[in-house]
């Protein structure tokens, strides 16, 4: 096409351009309006149906909600998932370390760890240590049964879990930082101690905040699983008083509720720590 | 006047591919080399085995009449433990081609970085030492600035800055220019020139023919992993003696 089509064509009305240029319209997107309205009709009609369902039984969720033994096992949740998470990237970050130095004992023991820690299932490793008793009827004397209460094992057997995973998300983030950065790091005389805190990690951070907040939200839930092993977490402390009361749904919906507000707070954390190492990222201030 | 950089014999390779193959160069005190060659012909390499970022198979390198990276004992060099190199490597200042700086470090703390951690200099003389460097290199008023706000060549003028901080005895050069938009390239080399009409002593690695023959006192042609011929610019770029530097040049002038 010749750039006389384009001369020739009428200036559209009321457009404040050159009267020669057309005016641009963007493209009717019939589809998505209509998407749009299916998707939301689909909401309400889920929202009424939950709202106007007795069997939910509401009032009786607002009852149990702040109870003394809810909260009890609310805290306990937390406080697990905290210690976890501490000691599990605690452990993981000695794991990647390992596993990125040049001492191929480490190297390889770091994987080996990594690989068995990730191909027993939670559930399996927390039956395994509450039983550990089996194989190991006495430690230092003390009857491991004693030593080893339902707390204990869940922390261990988490723990371990736990960082298995943190050990890839931390090799991750580091692996993430440019070579040259060390490179100049070492040309400048910073110490081993200060490359790694100053210059390597902060930009790591970048890269293993959002898994990392990934795993606290899945720790978090993941904890509920503990109850099997009879630890009064959340989950345990509603399925006491539904065993009593046999009102399962509402007390599901206490701890269904209790997660979901945890699990926005942290959320929320996470976006202001991302924020945070994000220092430096943007062309613009 | 005195060798601030003796390399003796220096061997290098990686795997099996031999990247130094005996290296000799003397770089005297307060002069400008400029390093010159094709790439892949070890120019590169042999500047970062001077500061020790790479361990040397082969030979011995001293910069102002200490070794680097090992210590002597009879015929033998030991290893010097990281501390040791560290230290050596403040006195040693290098400027990389992709500049290197901390990302997540404003301007004035990628230069007072060094300053303070490695020659725990009090953080106030650092800052005073750290905007003084960055007027010089016309950078001033971006002390504040993160790198990624700054063009390619001002981030490679803040690193230069950033090397200077450390009070070097000898500054070394990678490619300073290469990764620079074409018309970037001339704010850092007149920054560079200052500096070697100031007398600092340098080694650039560079493929800039204009600024060897104004700047150097010494020009080196280095070709596979050899040095080829080495002498001042208006010898080694306008009467080569060599072949492989005269095809060097053809191409590049």
């Amino acid at each position: 096409m010749s750039s006389d089509t384009l001369t020739k064509l009428p200036a559209a009305p009321g457009t404040s351009g050159p009267a020669d240029v057309p005016r641009i319209v963007p493209q009717r997107r019939y589809g998505q309006w209509a998407a749009a309205v299916v998707v939301l009709a689909l909401l309400a009609l889920a929202v009424t149906s939950v709202l106007r369902n007795e069997a939910f039984q509401w009032d009786v969720v607002a009852a149990y909600f702040t109870t003394d033994s809810v909260l009890r096992g609310l805290w306990l949740t937390l406080w697990l998932t905290a210690v976890v998470m501490a000691l599990g990237f605690a452990l993981g970050t000695l794991l990647a370390a390992a596993r990125l130095s040049a001492n191929p004992v480490l190297r390889g023991v770091s994987w080996g760890y990594v690989w068995l820690f990730r191909s027993i299932p939670i559930l399996v490793q927390l039956l395994l240590w509450f039983n550990i008793g089996a194989l190991y009827p006495t430690v230092l004397g003390v009857k491991t049964v004693d030593l080893l209460g339902p707390v204990t094992v869940a922390i261990i057997g988490l723990t371990l879990h736990e960082a298995a995973y943190a050990a890839e998300v931390v090799r991750g983030g580091i692996l993430s930082v440019d070579r040259g950065q060390i490179e100049a790091a070492q040309a400048l005389g910073l110490s081993r101690w200060r490359r790694w805190r100053r210059i390597v990690l902060p930009q790591a951070m970048r890269a293993i905040v959002p898994p990392a907040g990934n795993m606290l939200i899945g720790t978090l839930k993941g904890t509920s699983i503990v109850s099997v092993i009879a630890v009064n977490d959340l989950l345990f402390s509603v399925q006491l008083v539904y065993h009593r009361t046999y009102q399962v749904i509402p007390l599901l919906m206490v701890a269904t509720v209790w997660y979901t507000v945890v699990t926005s707070v942290l959320s929320v954390g996470q976006h202001y720590l991302e924020k945070r190492y994000a220092r430096g990222a943007e062309r613009t201030r | 006047m005195s060798v601030m950089v003796d390399i003796r014999s220096v061997h290098k390779s990686f795997g099996p591919l031999d990247v130094l193959k005996g290296i000799d160069l003397q770089v005297r005190t307060g002069e400008v080399t400029v390093v010159l060659g094709p790439s892949g012909s070890g120019k590169s390499t042999l500047l970062r085995t001077i500061n020790h970022l790479e361990k040397v198979d082969r030979g011995a390198i001293s910069v102002d009449g200490a070794l680097i990276g090992y210590r002597r004992s009879g015929d033998k060099l030991h290893e010097l433990p990281e501390r040791e190199v560290l230290k050596q490597r403040t006195r040693i200042g290098f400027v990389f081609q992709n500049f290197n700086l901390f990302p997540h470090l404003t301007v004035l703390e990628n230069v007072i970085e060094a300053p303070v951690a490695a020659l725990k200099r009090p953080r106030d003389q650092a800052v005073a030492t750290a905007r003084r460097l960055l007027e010089r290199v016309g950078l001033a008023d971006k002390a504040d600035a993160y790198p990624r706000q700054l063009s390619g060549g001002q981030q490679q003028r803040v690193a230069i800055a950033r090397a200077l901080a450390l009070e070097p005895k000898l500054l070394l050069f990678d490619e300073p220019t290469s990764a620079l938009d074409p018309e970037l390239v001339g704010e850092v080399l007149d920054v560079i020139k200052d500096l070697a009409h100031q007398g600092t002593t340098m080694i650039v690695v560079t493929h800039e023919i204009g600024f060897a023959r104004e700047v150097a006192d010494t020009v080196v042609f280095m070709d596979d992993g050899r040095i080829v011929e080495q002498g001042p610019p208006a010898e080694v770029l306008d009467r080569p003696r060599h072949e492989r530097t005269r095809a060097f040049l053809s191409k590049v002038l």
